[in-house]
């Protein structure tokens, strides 16, 4: 890749894959949890209109989506988007659809159990869900979480075809102007590696901190005690066995 | 674990409960199916205020069934259940008795306190907040007045230097302390026992029942009782109602329903489990 191409295109596509992958994230969270919370109500209509939202975003193909917010939507509204934009919009849409699946099972694996004892000491639904349900839905719900973060950062490439500038647009460039073909593409593979890889590392940090909130031992990883602390070093149960019998005394 | 407390520790277990010897609990004509299964089958019986009452019976007998209902976890399919002169599933609305609405419910099971076989304390709670979160969120406690409470009750236990522990660090019978102690920060009037011991290993059950027996001796609170462990229900007990069927077929008092009991079923249950 000629060094033109290399720091005038391919450096700030990085920074615009990266920006199009946080941004997209967060929109996908808040639709994960917005929609994945709704589907567990009690209230079916509810139910119904929160499924019916993820049957349609499940459905339908990202990258068709995002052509259709690009060119579509300003041609039958008269308003268009800026690109990156339209594209966060729909990977945000789209994923935010499939992470509403991982809310709801985690919800849906708390036992009945704690649901009762929250009954049992009056709290409201939503208290229950807030201080009972959620935080311990939370930690099952990071590992399939991570899968859907790099699934997104490597679904951030199709942002290309709506020409905004990523790192797969200035690979292509590269491609159309020198006909390097083979050092653009390997670096971009390499690129999406690294990016994912630090994704991955990061949500194992942080599984291990919501496992530490809920007082179980984090397994060691290489980068473990970089979050997580370190809780009762020592054989737990022997020791709070221990405990009981002293305080039977 | 001694059985005298200071003042503050017995004041920390104290309902705020109406003079001893008044109707609390009461229930009429209650029904409850499980598809074809009638588990209670038009019950009538009723609770006096202070009293500690055990119920005994072969398992599937309906005995966890009205702690269940009493807690609202269940409801009845005929009948009402009324609790310190309100009713539980109902409200009266326009002189009509209709179910009752999610808000009516809360307030009335604010009365009423549990403690489950499998301890269901959260897991994402240290023990501390296990007992000042509902205090404090539901009751409306400052956080200083809830903890001060939980610590005296955390005393009562003997679990004091385990507050700053999750519940998955301690071991059964500690975890099933810390719940007696979630239950009674509420200050019900009436605590519910559903076979507390019996998902404990066989050593830990001892310190367990020792709390109990203290909290039934010290304090006025109403107890709902149901185990297998007979020593402790005739410890603690003033009543004893043997179940059979979804009905109540023989009632007494320990000595007698555990000595001389009438009916021959009864007979029969204690022969097998004594």
């Amino acid at each position: 890749m000629s060094s033109g191409i290399f720091t005038e295109w391919f450096l700030p596509g990085v920074w615009i894959t990266i920006q199009v992958t946080l941004y997209s994230a967060a929109l996908a969270a808040v639709v994960a949890f917005g929609v994945g919370i709704a589907r567990t109500h009690r209230l079916w209509i509810v139910r119904f209109v929160a499924g019916t939202y993820f049957e349609i975003f499940r459905g339908t193909s990202a990258l068709v989506f995002m052509l259709w917010m690009a060119f579509a939507f300003p041609l039958m509204f008269g308003w268009q988007f800026v690109p990156m934009a339209a594209g966060v919009l729909a990977l945000g849409l789209t994923y935010g659809a499939y992470g509403s699946e991982i809310v709801r099972g985690a919800l849906q694996a708390v036992t009945a159990a704690q649901r009762e004892a929250g009954i049992a000491l009056s709290f409201t639904r939503g208290q229950r869900l807030r201080r009972i349900e959620l935080p311990q839905a939370w930690p099952e719900m990071i590992p399939p979480f991570n899968n859907l973060l790099i699934e997104l950062l490597k679904g951030t490439a199709l942002v290309s075809v709506i020409s905004v500038a990523d790192m797969t647009f200035a690979g292509n460039l590269s491609r159309l102007a020198t006909s390097e073909s083979a050092p653009a593409y390997t670096l971009l593979l390499v690129c999406y590696f690294v990016i994912a890889f630090a994704l991955t590392r990061g949500m194992r940090a942080l599984e291990r901190k919501a496992k530490a909130g809920l007082g179980q031992t984090p397994k060691k990883g290489p980068l473990s005690g970089l979050l997580s602390r370190k809780l009762n070093p020592e054989g737990e149960m022997s020791q709070a066995r221990a405990g009981t019998a002293g305080g039977q005394g | 674990m001694s059985s005298d407390f200071t003042p503050s520790q017995k004041d920390a277990a104290q309902p705020e409960s109406r003079a001893a010897g008044s109707e609390l609990i009461r229930f009429d004509n209650v029904t409850k199916r499980f598809g074809d299964n009638v588990v209670l089958d038009d019950l009538e019986f009723s609770v006096s205020a202070g009293k500690h009452v055990t119920l005994i019976g072969p398992s599937g007998s309906g005995k966890t069934t009205i702690l269940r209902l009493l807690m609202t976890l269940l409801t009845p399919d005929e009948g009402t259940i009324t609790v310190d002169g309100d009713y539980l599933t109902h409200e009266e609305r326009g002189g009509k008795l209709v179910p009752a609405g999610e808000k009516h419910v809360r307030e009335v099971r604010k009365k009423i306190g549990m403690v489950f076989q499998q301890f269901n304390l959260f897991p994402n709670m240290k023990v501390l907040r296990n007992i000042t979160e509902a205090p404090v969120h539901v009751l409306g406690l400052s956080k200083d007045e809830a903890e001060q409470r939980a610590r005296e009750l955390l005393e009562l236990v003997g679990l004091t230097e385990h507050i700053d522990k999750y519940p998955l660090q301690l071991s059964g019978g500690q975890q099933q302390r810390v719940a007696i102690a979630r239950a009674l920060a509420m200050r019900p009037q009436v605590l519910l026992l559903d076979e507390v011991t019996s998902a404990l290993d066989p050593e830990l059950v001892a310190g367990v029942l020792d709390v109990l027996r203290d909290i039934a001796h010290s304090t006025d609170i109403t107890m709902l009782c149901v185990t297998h462990e007979m020593g402790f229900a005739r410890d603690i007990s003033d009543d004893v109602l043997m179940f059979n069927e979804g009905k109540v077929i023989e009632s007494g008092p320990p000595e007698k329903m555990f000595n001389d009991p009438e009916h021959e079923r009864t007979r029969e249950f204690l022969s097998a489990i004594l």
